[in-house]
């Protein structure tokens, strides 16, 4: 069977390089922003009109940064934040996946459902907030409502697109080796769409994080869109520039463990045949 | 066309089979007054089929595209459940697949985010069979050459070694009967003929019976025991013959496969309404 000895063409990829100029690429468009920023602060420096403004400066802002990383008050700020909307979307998740694999999977249910959820899902998860703040009786909670009300709709519809491409020899096969429905969902539809659902994730954490800071800004005394608007109020720019920075710093991170984790369970191979 | 009523007794056993089947571990199958109609509106796809299989047997469906061999094969399997008649396996009525008896397909459909072991070991999976997985496992893939392969990932094998890896897969659970719905036709010249001769010399150790779908007449002189051809609009057997070369023969490039070739080929063309030209169009030449 010399036939079976041929073995998959070695990939002659140079990736050392790649990340390098990456990572080069990165810290550039880092610098340009900063130059932008910095020149926008002087501008704002030079104006009559605008210099008590002058704060929002890099200079200034850093300088705020780096007290509230040292004072460990970036912990106490970002931890709510994180905390909603870890839960929002963790209750995302644990409604959008099962709904998204049902309508994924089920022909009338999809046609039954599309007009409605589309409807929903262009409405602005702010605009729910005076229901949410009526409806629960913690400014939490509501928040918590109106990050899972903007997060679920990607996980939902990423889901269901997933289950939809799922080869159906695939599930022929595992019926024919005798496959329970456990089975089917736990060793062929979950795997074969797990960059579907997680690709859901990494779009609604994105909303989730924009919603975030608004929802916020109403009652609670806690967390990052508290703390824009405390600096507002006391006038203290510098610590407000440097709570946006950490805002984009968090953002930032959270998809890069996303994309981190895409990555991981992406089963599709540049070598595949 | 033969006469119905050679296949009136088909789930009479001949009186060979008996003997086979205690040396043979495979399914005895016998399909009776099948028919089948995709809606109840619809004309009949499949009409009067009725056969049997000895334990041990390969035997070929050959027929054009569209006369309905895929799903009479998928009835087999149990995949689909046909309108009319029944399908018999060891005397009982098939009425939902099951890992006794392995349907092959064109495609391999191997699980991309698993390994070649991993793929193999589906069967026992599904069958709460795991405690022999370790064992099994690496018996199958080294019975389809691939043993080397086990930790690959599925996607970085070729079309061929996919296909073998489908067969362990198929194999793991020791089933009775494989039935293989044209598996190596996206497959080349070269890699299609060492797995047509492997996987029939594996059924044949194995006892198994082994049921092909084919519309490639060199493919069932090459893999049959028995070849039925089948007629389209609707489905039904046209003729119903043996193959009668031994395992040095079956190789081709000799007198008696050429002659089993042409009086083969000669029949599927006269099933296929009298026109040569038509219905080798499906065939490549051997």
């Amino acid at each position: 069977m010399s036939s079976m000895a041929d073995t998959p063409s070695v990939k002659l990829a140079l990736p050392s390089m790649g990340r390098l100029r990456g990572l080069g690429m990165g810290a550039l468009g880092i610098a340009v922003l900063l130059g932008l920023w910095w020149l926008g602060g002087w501008a704002v420096a030079n104006d009559p009109d605008m210099f008590a403004f002058a704060d929002f400066a890099p200079a200034p802002t850093l300088s705020a940064l780096w007290d509230i990383l040292r004072s460990g008050e970036v912990f106490a700020m970002s931890g709510p934040s994180l905390y909603r909307v870890g839960a929002g979307l963790l209750i995302a998740a644990a409604l959008g996946v099962p709904v998204g694999i049902a309508i994924g999977r089920i022909d009338w249910l999809r046609e039954l459902t599309n007009v409605p959820f589309q409807f929903l899902r262009m409405i602005s998860p702010l605009s729910w907030m005076p229901i949410a703040v009526m409806v629960y009786e913690t400014w939490d909670g509501a928040i918590v409502f109106l990050i899972g009300v903007a997060a679920i709709w990607p996980i939902l519809f990423s889901t269901a697109a997933g289950v939809r491409r799922i080869d159906p020899s695939w599930l022929k096969v595992a019926r024919n080796l005798g496959a329970n429905p456990i089975h089917m969902l736990f060793v062929v539809i979950l795997p074969a769409i797990a960059v579907d659902v997680l690709t859901g994730i990494r779009l609604a954490l994105g909303v989730a994080w924009v919603v975030l800071v608004p929802a916020e800004y109403l009652g609670v005394t806690s967390g990052l869109g508290y703390a824009i608007n405390d600096a507002r109020d006391t006038l203290d720019y510098a610590r407000l520039a440097a709570v946006v920075v950490v805002i984009g710093a968090i953002g930032f991170a959270l998809d890069y463990a996303c994309a981190a984790l895409i990555k991981r369970f992406n089963w599709v191979r540049d070598s595949a045949h | 066309m033969i006469s119905q009523a050679a296949y009136a007794t088909a789930s009479a056993k001949p009186a060979s089979a008996g003997i086979r089947q205690a040396v043979s571990r495979g399914a005895h199958l016998a399909v009776m007054g099948l028919g089948h109609a995709y809606r109840k509106s619809d004309g009949m796809v499949l009409d009067d089929i009725n056969f049997e299989v000895r334990p041990g047997e390969v035997l070929a469906l050959l027929g054009r595209s569209g006369c309905g061999k895929s799903t009479l094969l998928h009835m087999l399997a149990g995949l689909t459940l046909p309108s009319r008649g029944e399908v018999v396996i060891n005397g009982n009525t098939v009425t939902e697949p099951s890992p006794k008896w392995v349907m092959m397909f064109q495609a391999p459909s191997l699980y991309p985010w698993m390994t070649v072991a991993q793929n193999a070991a589906l069967g026992l999976r599904f069958t709460r069979r795991g405690h022999e997985i370790a064992k099994r496992v690496p018996e199958v893939l080294e019975l389809v050459d691939l043993a080397s392969f086990a930790d690959r990932n599925a996607q970085e094998l070729s079309g061929g070694q996919q296909q073998r890896v489908a067969l362990a897969r198929s194999l793991a659970t020791n089933p009775e009967m494989l039935l293989l719905d044209e598996p190596f036709s996206a497959l080349d010249a070269f890699t299609r003929r060492s797995l047509q001769r492997d996987v029939r010399a594996i059924a044949r150790n194995l006892g198994l019976t082994l049921v092909i779908v084919t519309h490639d007449v060199s493919e069932a002189v090459r893999m049959a025991d028995r070849v039925l051809v089948l007629d389209a609009n609707p489905g039904r057997i046209a003729e119903d013959t043996e193959v009668a070369l031994d395992e040095m023969q079956r190789e081709g490039g000799c007198d008696r496969f050429n002659a089993e070739h042409v009086r083969l080929m000669d029949l599927y063309t006269r099933v296929a309404h009298g026109d040569p030209a038509d219905a080798s169009d499906d065939n490549e030449q051997y």
